[in-house]
């Protein structure tokens, strides 16, 4: 399959609306290759629709994209695409090993190439001692583990996980976190679709968070997490007096220190020159350690 | 094609690890060997102190024979929408869909496999049992049927108009309503087609009229009197006198070829709004 440049995924104005409700407004975003790209929104912001107008699953209402350089919908760039559903629901009559069988020759893995693919899928997910146990008799967990190795199968250039942690325990989800890492090493773009914000911050490298399907922030964990935010504490300047010191973005007063969020770390000296020059007494300097849940929070108007 | 034929395949594996295979043949073997004992009573069958002839005996044959290949029509029938129904419908419901959709898969693929899957057994299954029961009837009172082969045809092909709509169905309603209408037009066509084959017997064309749109709507029953009309004597319409074919279970005349091209084209339409309705529905 000839590769086609570009970034894995890039989407411009995609919307998503079923009558008159709008499930997705105008999304618009690039995922470079090889990157662990976080989508990150409450239940019911349109993270899943996104999802499925990449993998051509639903028709967007407008707007356009391309994923590995095609088209959404282009049906061929899916042999390419691994995609673990949030629904994730297979044939339950099938023996694991089964299914992987069925997914990969519907992925048109070359016929001497699947037993090896199925047996390292298999074993990178924990599931190689279920392989031949049916599919009736997987806990929750075990079948999220199996759609996991589905997406994992024939090594695909970009994998997308839909909430791939809901049913697991925490040996599980950290099970999941190493095989994403595992994956980023090897240069295989990962689109990870979760509220799990813990696992997001964990291996995520940029995010894009949505509500009520618009995109609302996105960049890098370190600008969405305040961009360098440092809080001083200070003496001889009214509240008054601060908004007047320097090109540095509004400042925020509470519990006796001065904040500035989006601050970039070689601004900082400038920051206190400015404010010593002002006639400030500076205390203490410090960066702010921003949590991607409260930050979340923050963004979503919910204290 | 490829992933057709692997879809095909998977819903014929489905079919047999369901044990719905052994399930159906077993009961097969069962209905086979108590109408083959029953056939085997019709010989020695007396009316007034005397055994009766051997045209009698052909003509008691022949409508238990109808009478047994009307059940089949009828497993046939109600194993065909029960299967299609979930076939597509049940997938969307269940999100098994969503991890098949995702792969490199035409919704064409999907659908035209699973019809596939489907109307291969059913084909099968009613060419094997049906050519069973004529050999065990003509075997048990030297009855043959007027056209073997077409009544095989033609019940295939009832099994098959019924599949297609119950598959077409399932891309748009939820199982259960798929396979209740499918069953329910299966029955609605079958007293229409009666009331039209009466009607045509009494020259009453308005109630002819009902049985030819019965015919056109869903061609099952037209089928099923294609099926009757291959499995009667060849002297029946003569012996039946003026009102031969009046009734569920005899058929005055055969299928035209305009009409077996009309349920031919039948089967493609419906295939082809099947194919319409899953290509916008969205898993």
């Amino acid at each position: 399959m000839a590769d086609r440049p570009g970034p894995a995924i890039h989407t411009a104005g995609l919307a998503k609306r079923y009558g008159s409700q709008t499930a997705l407004a105008g999304l618009t975003m690039t995922v470079s290759r090889g990157e662990v790209f976080g989508f990150l929104g409450p239940n019911g912001a349109g993270k899943t629709t996104a999802v499925k107008l990449l993998l051509g699953l639903a028709r967007p209402s407008s707007g356009d994209g391309l994923v590995l350089g095609a088209p959404l919908g282009d049906v061929i760039t899916r042999t390419r695409i691994g995609y673990l559903p949030e629904l994730f629901r297979y044939q339950v009559w099938m023996r694991a090993r089964e299914v992987l069988g069925l997914h990969a020759r519907l992925a048109r893995l070359p016929r001497p190439d699947r037993p090896g693919a199925i047996a390292a899928a298999l074993t990178t997910v924990g599931l190689a001692a279920r392989a031949d146990d049916r599919v009736q008799s997987f806990s929750k967990g075990m079948q999220q583990r199996l759609g996991l190795a589905v997406a994992l199968l024939g090594r695909p250039e970009l994998v997308v996980l839909d909430e791939p942690t809901s049913a697991l325990d925490p040996i599980g989800r950290h099970d999941v976190r190493q095989v994403i890492r595992e994956l980023a090493a090897t240069g295989t773009t990962v689109f990870l679709n979760s509220h799990l914000l813990t696992e997001v911050e964990q291996v995520c490298g940029r995010v894009a968070v949505i509500d009520r399907g618009r995109v609302i922030a996105k960049g890098s964990l370190a600008e969405l997490l305040g961009g360098g935010a440092v809080r001083v504490r200070l003496t001889g300047l009214a509240e008054a007096e601060l908004a007047g010191v320097g090109p540095f973005g509004p400042p925020q007063v509470a519990d006796g220190w001065v904040s500035w969020r989006g601050l970039a770390a070689d601004r900082v000296p400038d920051l206190v020159a400015a404010l010593v020059a002002a006639g400030a007494r500076v205390h203490a300097v410090e960066p702010v350690a921003t949590s991607l849940e409260a930050r979340f929070l923050e963004l979503l108007g919910r204290p | 094609m490829s992933a057709t034929l692997t879809i095909a395949s998977l819903t014929w594996r489905e079919l047999v690890r369901r044990r719905l295979v052994l399930a159906l043949l077993g009961l097969t073997v069962v209905v086979i060997a108590l109408t083959g004992w029953g056939f085997a009573r019709v010989p020695g069958l007396h009316e007034n102190g005397h055994r009766l002839t051997t045209g009698e005996v052909h003509t008691v044959a022949a409508e238990l024979l109808i009478l047994v290949l009307f059940m089949f029509s009828f497993v046939l029938a109600l194993t065909c929408a029960f299967l299609a129904a979930p076939a597509i419908a049940g997938d969307l419901e269940s999100g098994v869909a969503l991890a098949v959709l995702s792969r490199p898969v035409r919704r064409a693929e999907l659908f035209v496999g699973r019809w596939l899957g489907l109307a291969v057994p059913a084909i099968a299954y009613t060419v094997a049992a049906v050519t069973v029961e004529f050999w065990v009837a003509g075997w048990q009172t030297g009855y043959v049927p007027r056209q073997p082969a077409a009544a095989e045809a033609a019940l295939a092909a009832e099994g098959l108009v019924l599949l297609t709509l119950a598959l077409a169905l399932s891309t748009r309603l939820a199982t259960v309503t798929a396979a209740v209408v499918a069953v329910v037009a299966f029955g609605a066509m079958w007293m229409g087609g009666v009331a039209g084959a009466f009607g045509a017997a009494f020259h009453n064309a308005a109630i002819t009229t009902v049985g030819t749109v019965t015919h056109l709507l869903l061609p099952t029953d037209g089928m099923w009197r294609a099926a009757t009309f291959a499995a009667e004597p060849p002297a029946f319409a003569s012996q039946a006198g003026a009102h031969a074919g009046a009734g569920a279970f005899q058929a005055a005349a055969g299928p035209t070829p305009a009409y077996l091209a009309y349920v031919a084209g039948w089967i493609v339409v419906g295939l082809g709004l099947g194919l319409l309705g899953l290509r916008y529905r969205e898993p």
